[in-house]
């Protein structure tokens, strides 16, 4: 099985942004954590906000990784 | 025409014809990333299966060649003229000048090329078009190449390569699906408003009970926290939207219909941005608009600096909005279908079949579980969509303190 290695530089872009995310997300993890055991009856309000802060982080990162589709494929 | 289409295997010698490619270049590698994108794209043939029940569906295609040719002007036709079709969504007929090649209408502009005829077969070159590098797809017909036209893309091909001519306002799967989602949407929401009507007072009963606390937790935690005393007047759109798209992505995620990805289009995520933009910016009281154009309460060379960082900001923020939906969704169609792929892959296309079997196991609990992420995605996305609309808007008509 031998599989050619093909790209582009877009490709290792979309890839670093992805780190960005993780280290973000994993962040909000953490905080959340910490509040959470901090005060445990505002579990429920601190997991929504948690839920809802992820996926707008996560929203840029793959803002990033859309537009390295479109610019490898329009080179 | 519903009965008409479904075929068991094996109908006749045309079922198993198949699209070659021109120069024989049999290479034995899974085309992963073709697959990919011809399953999470758009197409104007509908295909649906059921363990061993097959069903197609041809529909409507209606084409507006702008300009002088030889099909210029508009074409309405049924996509069963391009039949026989085979696995991979290609027309073996032509029709008026257009064919049908990877689940796509194709124009081939030529004035001489035959009406009703046979496609042999299709083969991929690179060529410059005005000046930039394009993939430009060319059929054979009789023993003759001919260059495809593509549909035309806004972007103007940048995504879809090729060379574009014609615009496709066919009934294509997204737009059927959408029909379908609205339809059943409102009839849902319609008998449930009537039976509120009814038994006014009394507890929620049937399908009352898997609404209601979705309708109370978007109008309690979304609407009133983010807009304020005046929520009722976007309450309707906040709900619409919440549900339109909730019921879309759960649609998109069911592989036995079709596979039909209307939220990972971002022509439709587009539009829905576009909407929330002009019915912020519509609502808009004069608060809103001299926050951002000459915000108060700070000294003057500020201001100016500030001012165009708010106004790239007024369209930013409907661009973030539905791309963060489009990326979401298409990505994770991505990556359930290259599990799919895998099995492909690890089976070397059909010659391994120990990798194939093995690949089947790993594959199945890989999808399985990417899966139950993409339920949660879908959830999440139209939760947030809805929040950040709502938060726009809550902006918008805020009063002063």
């Amino acid at each position: 099985m031998l599989l050619a290695v093909v790209g582009n530089l877009a490709v290792i872009g979309a890839a670093l942004a992805v780190i960005g995310a993780g280290i973000g997300v994993g962040y909000i993890g953490g905080k959340a954590m910490e509040g959470i055991s901090r005060q445990p009856e505002a579990m429920g309000d601190i997991r929504a906000n948690m839920l809802i802060m992820a996926a707008l982080i996560e929203g840029i990162a793959l803002i990033a990784i859309i537009l390295s589709f479109f610019i490898s494929a329009a080179v | 025409m519903l009965l008409a289409n479904l075929q068991a295997s094996g109908d006749g010698d045309d079922s198993h014809w198949h699209l070659e490619d021109c120069h024989d270049s049999h290479d034995e590698q899974f085309d992963v990333s073709g697959t990919a994108l011809h399953h999470i794209g758009d197409a104007n043939v509908y295909d649906f299966s059921f363990f061993l029940f097959k069903g197609h569906l041809s529909l409507p295609c209606i084409l507006y060649a702008p300009g002088d040719g030889p099909n210029s002007g508009l074409s309405v036709f049924s996509s069963g003229k391009f039949k026989p079709v085979d696995l991979h969504g290609n027309g073996m007929h032509s029709n008026k000048g257009y064919i049908l090649l990877e689940s796509k209408v194709h124009r081939v502009y030529d004035p001489s090329f035959p009406d009703h005829s046979t496609i042999e077969c299709v083969s991929h070159k690179k060529e410059m078009v005005n000046g930039k590098e394009k993939e430009v797809m060319y059929v054979k017909v009789q023993g003759k190449e001919y260059p495809v036209d593509v549909k035309s893309t806004l972007d103007g091909g940048l995504v879809g390569g090729g060379i574009t001519s014609f615009y496709d306002f066919s009934i294509t799967k997204n737009v059927l699906a959408m029909m379908l989602i609205a339809l059943i949407l409102g009839w849902i929401f319609i008998g449930m408003a009537r039976k509120y009507q009814r038994n006014d007072g009394k507890a929620p009963s049937g399908i009352q009970g898997f609404f209601e606390p979705l309708f109370e937790f978007i109008k309690d935690d979304v609407a009133v926290p983010m807009i304020g005393h005046k929520y009722l007047k976007f309450m309707p759109y906040l709900m619409a939207i919440f549900f339109f798209i909730l019921f879309l992505n759960l649609f998109g995620q069911i592989p036995f219909l079709g596979n039909a990805n209307v939220t990972g289009n971002i022509g439709f995520t587009i539009v829905l941005a576009v909407i929330t933009f002009l019915i912020t910016n519509f609502n808009g009281n004069k608060d809103y608009w001299k926050h951002i154009l000459w915000m108060p309460g700070i000294p003057a060379w500020v201001k100016l600096i500030l001012t165009p960082i708010e106004i790239v900001g007024l369209f930013l923020k409907p661009f973030t909005l539905f791309v963060r939906l489009f990326a979401n969704i298409t990505a994770g169609h991505i990556v359930i279908l290259s599990f799919v792929s895998l099995i492909f892959l690890l089976g070397n296309s059909g010659e391994s079949v120990a990798g194939g079997y093995g690949g089947a196991v790993v594959s199945t609990l890989l999808t399985l579980f990417m899966m139950c992420i993409e339920l949660l995605v879908a959830f999440i996305q139209a939760f947030i969509f809805t929040i950040l609309s709502a938060s726009y808007i809550g902006a918008a008509v805020e009063e002063h303190h």
